[in-house]
């Protein structure tokens, strides 16, 4: 198995069902290379070593049962069997601990697993681990978990982007073909870009939040990593549909995903002049602008389209998001799960367990929602934001009746070095400057690599889309990367 | 605008958040300033807009109301602080 980091999801598989290799030895040899780089990447919280050998095992019988045809095996095999993942530590997988990247949530062992997660499972995937993640997902650069930041495997003094940087992270260096992540302002795209790797975000209400850690309600979404966008189509696949448990969930079908197409013709790229702002490092712009030039070759039409208000997205988005996290995050009061610090009456307790439970950025968020939505202050504030985010999601609705897809930057520098944000939470906040908006709008985005800068850096860019047309993404995405090899690209880590 | 101390404690009581001195000046410094940022949002005449309730026009389904079984009490319990009789256990609520 020395081969394995050069084995993508479909590689994985293949060889798993012509039994050049067991699920037993993939995920041997996956622990092996987990141990060997964690102690410099830092991708996880919780390692699952056990569970892991577990499942790799019942995917080894199944695909046994399935060579000797016993009918037990039933009709084919479940998609990824014996493929192993990382599942972003704000998913609940029972009986398995999931801390948010909080101290706050140490030892909370949750009693059920998330439906995205569950429809891995049903897939045959074996979870190596939970992986890290700024504290409740808000961040980005990991920096804001509990448990220390993760490391980006292209320049170990660099993030990783967040707040899904551990899943990011561990896809580039190639410790596992595919990880989850959940994104609500761009926790997903962002830490893609950064890391070199393809991440989804796709429509509000199209993968359940149903065993999601709520963060920002009207705004979080799960999605996943992959290397290419044809396997991050199958984990998506998976992952998406119709829960009876998450009322927000869309009641639509999931299409078939035909990712055979190898051109664009008649695909229509809107370029959105607001996207291409001053304080936009160079190269990033050059690549981009560049992938967007080959798109045109491979027979897309470009044309350039405005979104008038995305300079609007980011306070939009700073007084939404923290408003539904003060809500959401009332719960951890030390009474039913968690940590609780001793007190002699009750709301002591809420005092000391909440002031010591969560981090300074978790704290700040908490504030500025409570103040956004305080008697005297909603209109101006939490009252005012949701109005202008109708006028961002209005921007889009009239944009998508030009142009099938928008192509953007996704973030405006490469990853950035650790500690540099960390006192300026404003500039850190900047960051997301053009992912925001699709949350906003609760329409897909897809970041993939185009290029690297001067110092060797990831740079991604942004597909958005229609409502629940990530297929559109993914298959312009598919196009591009039969075309290039961006994504083939792997970090110098051993 | 800039947030008082006042203020900031204010905000923290009712987010029954306990702050250190140093949280307290950090934090009104710093949500002066994202506030400050956030005011541009008043540049926009809004007055005929409605707010955004939903990103989806789907509406909120109703499903089947069908009793069905809930989480294992004992499963959800082994999670809580202090746990009494098949009880949270909390610290007195009144004097």
């Amino acid at each position: 198995m020395a081969d394995l980091p050069s084995f993508n999801l479909f590689d994985l598989l293949a060889g798993l069902r012509r039994g050049d290799f067991s699920a037993r030895e993939l995920t041997l040899a996956t622990l092996e290379r987990i141990e060997r780089l964690e102690p410099a990447l830092h991708t996880l919280i919780t390692f699952t070593p056990e569970l892991a050998l577990q499942q790799a095992e019942a995917a080894d019988r199944r695909y046994a049962a399935w060579r000797q045809d016993d009918p037990s095996a039933g009709w084919g095999l479940p998609a990824l069997l014996g493929i192993p993942v990382m599942i972003k530590d704000v998913l609940c997988l029972k009986d398995v601990p999931c801390t948010c990247g909080s101290r706050i949530l140490e030892n909370f062992v949750p009693p059920y697993t998330a439906t995205a997660v569950q429809r891995l499972l049903d897939a045959g995937v074996v979870v190596v681990g939970k992986s890290n993640t700024d504290e409740f997902a808000m961040g980005s650069s990991t920096e804001n978990s509990a448990f220390g930041p993760s490391r980006n495997p292209w320049d170990l003094n660099r993030v990783p982007g967040g707040s899904s940087g551990g899943s990011a992270s561990a896809v580039a260096a190639r410790l596992v073909p595919a990880a989850t992540g959940s994104d609500t302002g761009g926790s997903i795209r962002q830490p893609a870009a950064f890391c070199g790797v393809t991440g989804l975000k796709p429509t509000y209400g199209r993968v359940s939040r149903y065993g999601l850690v709520a963060y920002g309600s009207s705004l979080d979404s799960v999605g996943a990593f992959a290397r290419s966008a044809a396997e991050v189509a199958e984990l998506f696949r998976i992952m998406a549909g119709h829960d009876p448990l998450d009322s927000t969930s869309a009641n639509l079908p999931v299409p078939e995903l035909h990712l055979g197409q190898r051109n664009l013709q008649g695909l229509r790229i809107g370029v959105p002049e607001e996207y291409f702002i001053e304080g936009i490092q160079p190269e990033v712009e050059q690549a981009v602008r560049v992938a967007i030039d080959q798109m045109q070759a491979l027979g897309a039409r470009v044309q350039t389209v405005s979104l008038p208000h995305t300079s609007y997205a980011l306070p939009v988005y700073y007084l939404i998001a923290p408003a539904e996290a003060s809500a959401n995050l009332a719960r951890y009061d030390g009474v039913r799960f968690g940590r609780r610090e001793p007190a002699e009456r009750m709301i002591e307790m809420f005092f000391k367990t909440r002031g010591k439970g969560f981090g300074a950025e978790v704290k700040r968020r908490i504030m500025l929602g409570t103040y956004a939505l305080s008697a005297g202050y909603y209109d101006a504030y939490y009252g005012q934001a949701q109005k202008v985010r109708t006028l961002i999601k209005q921007d889009f609705e009239r944009a998508f009746q030009q142009v099938d897809v928008i192509a953007c930057p996704v973030t405006p520098t490469t990853a950035f070095p650790i500690g540099e944000h960390t006192d300026d939470p404003l500039a850190m906040y900047l960051e997301d400057v053009f992912t925001l908006p699709a949350n906003l709008a609760g329409v897909p985005g897809l970041a993939f690599p185009v290029g690297f800068d001067s110092r060797g850096l990831p740079v991604g860019m942004q597909l958005m889309g229609p409502h629940f047309r990530e297929d559109i993404l993914l298959q312009a995405a598919y196009a591009y990367q039969q075309a290039t090899d961006w994504h083939l690209r792997t970090p110098a880590t051993r | 605008m800039s947030l008082t101390r006042a203020e900031v404690e204010h905000i923290a009581r009712l987010a029954r958040l306990e702050l250190t001195e140093e949280e307290l000046s950090r934090f009104s410094e710093q949500l002066s300033s994202i506030l400050d940022y956030a005011a541009r949002l008043r540049e926009i005449d809004t007055s005929t807009i409605p707010p955004t309730a939903s990103v989806l026009d789907t509406g909120l389904p109703l499903r089947e109301d069908i009793p069905a079984p809930s989480l294992d009490v004992t499963a959800v319990l082994r999670n809580a602080p202090q746990v009494e009789d098949h009880q949270f256990r909390v610290p007195p609520v009144l004097e």
